[in-house]
């Protein structure tokens, strides 16, 4: 689902590379935890993934294709495979819950009807039913959460991405975050979840691939923080 | 659903901004204005010179003294030369009776200018106008010839007054339409930062460029119709309210050729598509820099 061959990514006027030959192999239905240092280079797979910037050297696979050598006005298609999560949540403070998730669907061209009938089924999944017409100030964190979840999920996305989602969440809101991610890779989405958080990797025994200054040091199956 | 979503966005960008937007339309409309005075002129000189061009001729002015041999050895040279197409007699009184319909709109001038003061003259006409200097050397030695006036040396006045008038609107259009540019671009730069958000979730969940850029797009467009039609409006207003007003309307008449409805009217379509494209040029080009992809 998700290859990384050789991959180097130097951006202009850094001193060391960001990422330095990093090899990785991700499965379709995967959940891959990456865990490193703040500046080790976890940001930038995540920006390769989503073709916001291209490798230097090496090639970046996502589904099958090549994602450095996208055309420019293919991006758009194509991450509309991906769904992301952020740590900042990233929801429209205008919008209640349920037109941020439909605001994912309008702006690539889905009808309202689409959008009328799928966006409660997926805030219910999220566990947010009944609270659809809330605004995000009126939500609490886990909850808002929920609502980016939903909205990274909506589309049905191959693969998932979810950058530090539980870095702004207590451990208990976290851990049903977690759950939540948990749910959505057993539909069939690999899940990329890059963490600072040691207790979740630990609970949830799942890969782990420790990134430091750059390189690739631990590709683990059912691994810990440690 | 797509059209309803970028049409409520631009009204809402639009809105949002209100008096950069207002700033954006009233230069747009100024430049497209002059641009559009411009191009009249541009027209009006071009009739002008089809129109005078036909009628010109060359005046052979007579002395008060001139006599009857003298005129009758001017009038067969002229009837006999190649050069001259056809040729007309005019008396003092007939020259009076000219200037008193010409100038019948200034009665001062005429109540204050003696009929035998007008000079008696041969009006010819040529057959090729430019060989002015030909016929003025040969007829200038000959007995009771006064002086000989080029008409079109005049007219050649009128034109280059008009069109450094041209040049000049053309110009002022020129440096109104860069800051209308600047402040097109600073009102979309403006309306991006404002919609950031919203940007930044349309390119994470894929949203093509079009839908993402044609709000930003559409709102310097339509500002840009609005500044055309402001324009038009205007170029109009100068027609009927100066143009054509009672009180300045004989100024211009015999002199300029009138500017006719139909050229006013081709203006709204011109400076629409003017205005348009320019808008939607620099808001594409603007946005290239100001939203990455």
């Amino acid at each position: 689902m998700i290859r990384l061959e050789h991959v180097t990514k130097v951006y202009p006027k850094a001193a060391r590379p960001s990422l330095n030959d990093v090899s990785v192999d991700i499965e379709k239905g995967d959940f891959v935890f990456f865990i490193g240092p703040s500046g080790a280079g976890k940001s930038t797979i995540i920006k390769l993934l989503l073709r916001e910037v291209a490798p230097t050297k090496g090639r970046v696979y996502l589904n099958g294709r090549d994602v450095g050598s996208l055309h420019r006005w293919r991006i758009p298609q194509f991450r509309r495979s991906i769904g992301c999560v952020f740590q900042d949540f990233r929801l429209l403070p205008n919008r209640t819950a349920a037109e941020n998730v439909a605001f994912a669907l309008e702006v690539i061209g889905k009808s309202q009807t689409v959008a009328r009938r799928v966006v409660p089924e997926v805030l219910e999944l999220v566990g947010l039913g009944g609270k659809e017409h809330r605004y995000p100030h009126e939500l609490s964190g886990g909850e808002q959460q929920r609502v980016a979840v939903a909205r990274a999920f909506v589309n049905r996305p191959l693969v998932l991405i979810a950058d530090e989602p539980t870095g702004n969440l207590d451990p208990d809101t976290s851990i049903e975050i977690m759950r939540l991610l948990d749910r959505i890779n057993r539909t069939g989405t690999t899940v990329v979840m890059v963490t600072h958080d040691s207790n979740i990797v630990n609970q949830m025994r799942r890969r782990v691939i420790e990134i430091d200054q750059g390189r690739m040091v631990r590709d683990q199956q059912r691994g810990v923080y440690g | 659903m797509r059209a309803k979503y970028v049409l409520s966005e631009v009204a809402v960008g639009l809105w949002r901004n209100v008096t950069m937007t207002i700033a954006m339309i009233i230069t747009m409309a100024v430049s497209l204005a002059l641009l559009g005075a411009s191009v009249l002129m541009f027209w009006t000189v071009a009739d002008m010179r089809e129109y005078y061009y036909a009628e010109v001729e060359v005046a052979i002015f007579l002395t008060d003294e001139v006599t009857d041999d003298q005129r009758q050895s001017l009038k067969a040279a002229l009837a006999q030369d190649p050069l001259v197409k056809s040729q007309i007699h005019e008396t003092k009184d007939e020259a009076y009776a000219r200037f008193r319909e010409q100038f019948k709109d200034a009665p001062d001038l005429v109540e204050a200018t003696q009929p035998k003061s007008l000079p008696e003259s041969y009006r010819v006409k040529l057959n090729s106008p430019e060989r002015f200097d030909d016929i003025r050397q040969k007829y200038q030695a000959y007995g009771g010839v006064e002086e000989i006036v080029d008409q079109r040396a005049v007219l050649q006045k009128l034109f280059d007054i008009l069109g450094s008038l041209q040049g000049l609107s053309l110009v002022i259009a020129l440096i109104q339409g860069l800051a209308a540019l600047m402040l097109v671009a600073n009102t979309i730069q403006v309306a991006a930062y404002s919609k950031r958000r919203e940007v930044a979730i349309m390119r994470l969940v894929g949203a093509s460029n079009w839908f993402i850029q044609a709000p930003f797009v559409f709102e310097a467009v339509f500002a840009g119709l609005i500044g055309a039609l402001l324009a038009f409006l205007t170029l109009v207003a100068t027609k009927y309210f100066l143009l054509d007003s009672e009180a300045l309307r004989p100024l211009f008449e015999g002199v300029l050729t009138p500017l006719r409805w139909v050229q006013i009217f081709w203006m709204l379509p011109l400076l629409a598509a003017v205005a348009a494209l320019i808008s939607a040029i620099t808001g594409w080009i603007t946005l290239r820099f100001y939203i990455k992809v």
